[in-house]
């Protein structure tokens, strides 16, 4: 069993290697076909020709485009990510000033949306159709509708406008006492949380009811397995699966789309980042950042797959 | 407290002008003089009137006296990893006031965009304005302790020359042959033809002085009333007190940290919760919204903004004449400035100069919104029926407004304008200057010979309508080198009936910059018309009463 979960892994990791470098040639291909190079967006509106042609020259933009992919891939692959083309920066500092800030973001809503998501789904699942799951259904379905750039805004016109409670940004570095940093966090954790939660609440209700329909459960009952021991012993661990990847999914959104939040709270993470890099068709800091979603993305899958296989008895012992 | 109603009618009348001028020409301050008027009576009328005066002032003239200590936190509308500390480089609001926290220029601009010395302590032209010489003040030190000498005013605007600086201002240091120390004290300039208006030149935040032979310039090492403490781009960056600034008694804040919030909505409500004490670019809508509360403050600066419609020269149909005039009367400016701009603006008259610079010439009658006119004109240029393309873009701020309006107005005189909206990500590079109606966004020069010299002049590279006009380009040249103040204002008036009457560019309204601000900041009355936060110098200005 071993061996085989060994083979898994050595083969996801292989075909992860193939998707990032084909997603870096699309990336490197769609940036390119951007109207306006580094160059042009770096001296503006009121550039001169023979400016622009200096800094493409010192920038090395005149070379042919596979040129400049195989440069930029030769030197990510001995881990030189290269230089910011708008501000002459190291591409790796740029991402550690800011990567830190993305994945705390990630794991303190990890850590409140997780169980809550997970507690809600198995107890909707459990009283399903009672007066519960039509709640939790109200509110989840509620969430899901309402977009976090609204839950966000009205978070600050109430929270830090209105009341003062909270301050309307959110700054990373003057966080000094642990009041602080909940005051700081507060309000992005909760718009963020407000979203995944419902997501993956859902998905666990769904998974876990199909999983209460099966024959097996069916028979456990007869055989008067206790409800609760029935749904965490015996439905769970079959649903792990579909819940494991809900979450995964809900975790890569968390590390690079939630430039909305980071706009609104102007909190500086890698999605503005990013955005930054495209604005300014900054090459190397915009495939470094895509690097590192996509990168994340598959891994988390990977982690989601092999949950799904750990906690199924069936799986795991094939 | 009143505050500022009427965004119309933005200035003191002349005679106001004039005693403000003779009361400051006394020794007194421009706050102690503008009281002058308000002991003549005229008090209301000015306090509003003035540009960006928020009427603060009256209110606040009791506790004019300037406090030490206290830190704020100024939010820019722009912010990206771009950012820099490098003045040469410098593009946006954020950048500017960076430049001027951390930095000094030989001259600076006073509230009537007259040169000042600044780390110049005098300054002065032989022939007319082809040689200069600036002589240092003494005992000005960088933050790091090294003395201020010719050696780092040559390397400082020498390197703007190099392309590989990348200077923004580049076009402008051209016409400066050479820079030599004629002593260890005193400096000479030698322009390639005469200007007038080096000192001005001299005074813009690009042109700053930074130590001799700055490499690396994330340390903001300069001679400013700021030290650079922290500087991260995209998120913050915070001055503390320069204790040894040669400027005696400035400035009065212990820190500031700037920061930029690129989303209006979130700029605003930092304001309006605290986390932040000044904003920039605030909207029409928020404007209103600050001022109904009495914490916060408004003040609209008419810097010369403009979004310009371009009539291209050398394309069809605009190359008419009948039908770039027909276009002119088609903007009903009075409308386009109360809904576009939601009364932030000003009306502008289809020329670049605006009414609080020296050389806006008053005598031009205003062109009134007349679609009988446009109409009997685009007959003559066999256009009646025609559809037209129209390109606007979120880039050049305000167009798509003025498109619309634009384009129902031309309706009325039987010219159907189809406008194409293409989005601000690559439109300077791709759009502007290249279809035959478009429009263009031209920031504040600080001189109007800058502008007319960028925009206007035959051979610029911006010439956004491809118009030539010898004459004209004469004058824009002549004026330059010539040292009576009334000839040179006669040519400025003659430059802009040109413009007015003949050149493919229609300036419908000039849009001011509008900031917000925590009530408990002092100094805010001065105004220098280049653009918010106080021309970007308010730093050392500006003090905290919380």
């Amino acid at each position: 069993m071993r061996d085989s979960l060994f083979g898994l892994v050595l083969g996801r990791l292989a075909s992860s290697l193939i998707t990032l470098l084909l997603v870096s040639l699309v990336i490197f291909a769609i940036t390119s076909l951007l109207p306006g190079d580094t160059a042009q967006q770096v001296l503006g509106q009121f550039a001169t020709p023979e400016q622009v042609e200096a800094l493409r020259a010192q920038l090395g933009l005149n070379q042919p485009p596979l040129l400049r992919y195989w440069q930029w891939l030769s030197g990510f692959a001995t881990g030189d990510l290269g230089r910011s083309a708008s501000n002459g920066v190291d591409v790796i500092q740029l991402v550690n000033d800011r990567l830190p800030n993305s994945l705390l973001l990630t794991a303190i809503t990890t850590v409140i949306s997780v169980p809550v998501a997970l507690i809600m789904g198995i107890a909707a699942a459990m009283r399903r159709g009672g007066i519960l799951d039509r709640t939790l259904n109200l509110i989840t379905l509620s969430m899901v509708a309402v977009p976090e750039f609204l839950v966000a805004t009205l978070a600050v016109l109430i929270f830090a406008v209105q009341l003062g409670w909270l301050p309307a940004l959110s700054y990373v570095s003057t966080v000094d006492s642990l009041g602080a940093f909940m005051k700081v966090y507060a309000m992005p954790v909760l718009t963020l949380c407000s979203v995944l939660i419902a997501q993956m609440a859902r998905m666990t209700r769904a998974a876990l009811i199909d999983q209460l329909d099966s024959a097996y459960v069916e028979m456990a009952r007869l055989k008067g397995v206790p409800p609760m021991r029935r749904v965490l012993r015996h439905a769970l661990p079959n649903a792990v699966g579909p819940i494991a990847n809900a979450v995964a999914l809900s975790l890569s959104y968390l590390l690079g789309g939630v430039i909305i939040v980071e706009t609104i709270f102007n909190y500086p993470g890698i999605a503005s980042l990013m955005v930054d890099a495209v604005s300014n068709r900054d090459l190397a800091l915009v495939q470094a950042c895509a690097m590192i979603f996509c990168g994340a993305y598959l891994l988390l899958v990977m982690l989601a797959d092999l949950c799904a296989i750990l906690s199924n008895p069936r799986l795991r012992n094939r | 407290m009143t505050r500022e109603k009427n965004p119309n009618d933005l200035f003191v009348s002349p005679e106001q002008s004039m005693q403000v001028y003779n009361a400051m020409q006394r020794g007194l301050s421009r706050r102690d003089a503008m009281k002058v008027i308000g002991a003549t009576g005229a008090f209301a009328a000015a306090a509003g009137a003035f540009p960006g005066f928020s009427s603060a002032w009256a209110a606040d003239s009791e506790s004019a006296t300037p406090q030490y200590g206290g830190r704020i936190r100024v939010a820019a509308h722009s912010a990206s990893t771009k950012d820099t500390l490098d003045p040469a480089l410098g593009a946006t609001a954020i950048d500017y006031v960076r430049a001027y926290m951390f930095y000094n220029g030989l001259t600076q601009f006073d509230e009537d965009l007259t040169p000042q010395p600044c780390l110049a302590e005098s300054f002065e032209n032989t022939d007319n304005g082809s040689h200069w010489i600036f002589t240092l003040r003494r005992g000005v030190t960088f933050h790091d302790g090294k003395p201020l000498t010719p050696q780092d005013v040559i390397f400082s605007i020498m390197r703007h020359k190099d392309p590989e600086t990348g200077s923004k201002v580049a076009s402008m240091v051209e016409q400066i042959e050479s820079v030599k120390a004629l002593d260890d004290q005193r400096v000479e300039f030698n322009l390639s033809s005469p200007n007038i208006e080096l000192p001005s030149i001299l005074a813009v935040s690009h042109l700053v002085i930074v130590a001799d032979g700055t490499t690396d310039f994330s340390k903001g090492l300069g001679t400013g009333a700021f030290k650079c403490q922290e500087f991260t781009p995209g998120v913050r960056s915070v001055g503390v007190r320069n204790e040894n600034y040669w400027r005696d008694g400035h400035p009065y804040l212990d820190a500031i940290e700037v920061v930029g919030i690129s989303d209006e909505s979130s700029r605003v409500n930092a304001l309006l919760s605290g986390d932040v004490q000044m904003i920039n670019e605030v909207s029409g809508n928020s404007a209103e919204r600050m001022k109904t509360s009495d914490g916060y403050q408004v003040k609209a600066t008419n810097a010369g903004n403009y979004t310009d419609l371009v009539m291209r020269f050398d394309e069809q149909p605009t190359s008419r004449p009948e039908f770039r005039e027909a276009m002119k009367y088609l903007f009903d400016r009075e409308q386009i400035k109360r809904v576009a701009l939601r009364g932030y603006g000003e009306i502008a008259n289809d020329q670049p100069i605006i009414s609080s610079s020296p050389y806006y010439f008053d005598g031009l009658p205003q062109r009134e919104y007349d679609p009988e006119r446009a109409a009997s004109l685009l007959k003559k240029a066999g256009l009646s029926g025609a559809t037209v393309p129209l390109v606007a873009s979120p880039a050049a701020s305000s167009s798509e407004d003025m498109a619309v309006l634009l384009q129902q107005s031309a309706a009325q005189a039987g010219l159907n304008l189809d406008i194409n909206r293409v989005p601000s990500d690559g439109y300077w590079s791709n759009h502007w200057m290249k279809h035959p109606l478009g429009f263009g966004n031209i920031n504040p020069r600080p001189t109007a010979n800058i502008l007319l010299s960028q925009f206007f002049l035959s051979s610029a590279a911006w010439n956004e309508a491809g118009w030539h006009n010898e004459q004209f380009d004469q004058l824009v040249i002549a004026s330059r080198g010539e040292p009576d103040l009334a000839t040179r204002k006669q040519m400025y008036a003659d430059m802009q009936t040109m413009i007015h009457e003949e050149s493919g560019i229609g300036i419908p309204v000039f849009i001011s910059s509008v900031e917000g601000f925590d009530a408990r900041i002092g100094g805010m009355d001065r105004t220098v018309p280049l653009g918010s936060f106080m021309g970007y110098m308010f730093a050392e200005h500006i003090w905290w009463k919380g």
